[in-house]
């Protein structure tokens, strides 16, 4: 099992679905033991917020944070949401692709999910005081990122299993912890994301399991998207912990609760067994487990390759971003629409109760 | 393009029938109706809900959590409120 803050073995449902599960019934639990609501007149500001964060209580909206809590809690929020609303281009590229009626509508169905997954962060964001249009603008300025794996392209119909089972199942691992995120919005966000990206592992996993049982061209074509999206789906996890800047203090604040190094491994560990039922190699001939350690040793990915897509110079960053702004610039005629029939809605209410 | 940021609603969805509505998030919509379709698409895509509220959050007054001890203090000393004050003689039933 894949946490060591908490006992997976009893969780209803097991595996991740069920450290899900384990970290709303915590949630919850946490909520039944506080009785705290405020600080008291005289209490120091700081030390009340340490004691919220020490008792595994959540932090809300109203309460006092300091300056810098904010701050990250906003970065990785909305970089996080970022991530799910590009996410949904390299799907999408695929869905009228898609092999069948039904491959078409779970995939409309999915990349459906990436975006509200991305507007249940952002409003997790907001409630961290910074606006919408704040957010949006820094997404398309580039002025924050997004996740490097994006960058990729989907060549193959295979690389939509890839993505589904790599990518989401990476996305999963990093982000079953942040459930038990010190900061209430955000932690509630995350069991919902979690919840619903079960399905989009499994989606890929079953589209992958097709193909490697299906004719020689199609499981070389399966073989081809793991060769391509095994590392970087390794470098989601970022970069090692030695360079790691911002793990230290997240882990204070219980925003992380593990580190890069320790997630990696444990996707690791999860895809081996994983990739065996599907038949299909992992492009790794230095993978073998090791007993001492009760692990698998692996070949770290290229994070010189991470920091080059990260500063924009991967296969995709310019289409992304282009894709991006694009459609936010076609779809203004929309919200103009929506804000000029809401406000001549309004007005006629206005005339009607005034005649 | 529009230069004003469309009102932000709060979201409540009632799970099942018998159940109170409960807070499940927040979106942006620029009237009830449009807000009300998107609560639908953005929370209920796996039937969470047989019935939404949406309400502005503009129009919500919140207590402040600095505010709690005088706030909540009433409610501290009455504890006669709680079934649990009183005490039962034995071997009464039903009470």
């Amino acid at each position: 099992m894949y946490g060591n803050d908490f006992s997976a073995e009893d969780a209803p449902g097991g595996g991740l679905l069920g450290e899900v599960e384990a970290a709303e019934a915590a949630l919850r639990a946490a909520a039944e033991r506080g009785r705290r609501g405020g600080p008291a007149p005289d209490e120091d500001l700081a030390a009340y917020f340490a004691a919220v964060v020490d008792a595994d209580q959540k932090i809300e909206p109203r309460d006092w944070m300091p300056e810098a809590y904010r701050k990250t809690l906003i970065r990785q929020i909305a970089q996080h949401a970022h991530s799910e609303i590009i996410g949904m281009q390299p799907e999408g590229n695929w869905i009228s692709r898609a092999p069948s009626l039904k491959r078409k509508a779970i995939l409309l169905a999915k990349v459906q999910d990436e975006a509200g997954h991305g507007l249940y962060l952002y409003a997790a964001a907001e409630t961290l005081g910074v606006s919408r249009e704040e957010l949006v603008d820094l997404l398309l300025s580039g002025r924050q990122k997004y996740s490097s794996i994006f960058n990729y392209p989907t060549l193959t119909w295979a690389d939509v299993g890839a993505i589904g089972w790599l990518v989401d199942g990476a996305a999963i691992v990093n982000q079953v912890p942040l459930c038990r995120c010190s900061y209430g919005p955000y932690a509630r966000a995350m069991i919902r994301v979690c919840k619903e990206e079960s399905f989009h592992q499994r989606q890929g996993y079953e589209i992958l399991h097709t193909l490697a049982h299906g004719t020689p061209a199609q499981k070389a074509m399966a073989q081809d998207a793991v060769d391509r999206w095994w590392y970087p789906s390794l470098a989601m996890f970022g970069p090692p912990d030695t360079d790691s800047t911002h793990s230290a203090q997240s882990m204070a604040w219980k925003i992380k609760r593990f580190s890069n190094d320790e997630l990696r491994q444990r996707f690791v560990d999860m895809c081996v067994q994983q990739a065996e039922v599907l038949g299909l190699t992992i492009p790794d001939p230095d993978l073998r487990w090791n007993d001492e350690r009760q692990s698998y040793d692996f070949t770290q990915p290229d994070y010189a390759e991470l920091m080059r897509v990260i500063s924009g110079d991967g296969p995709c960053n310019r289409q992304r971003m282009a894709h991006r702004r694009a459609a936010h610039s076609e779809g203004a005629w929309v919200r103009e629409a929506a804000a000029a029939y809401a406000a001549k809605r309004a007005q006629q209410q206005k005339e009607k109760v005034a005649a | 393009m529009s230069k004003e940021q469309a009102p932000l609603w709060e979201v409540f969805v009632r799970a099942r029938r018998g159940l109170s509505h409960t807070h499940v998030g927040s979106l942006h919509a620029p009237d009830a109706e449009l807000a009300l379709r998107n609560a639908r698409d953005l929370y209920t895509r796996r039937q969470e809900g047989v019935s939404i509220w949406v309400v502005p959050a503009a129009a919500i007054t919140a207590s402040s959590p600095d505010e709690k001890d005088a706030f909540f203090d009433p409610a501290a000393d009455k504890v006669y409120r709680h079934p649990t004050f009183y005490e039962v003689p034995d071997g009464v039933a039903h009470l």
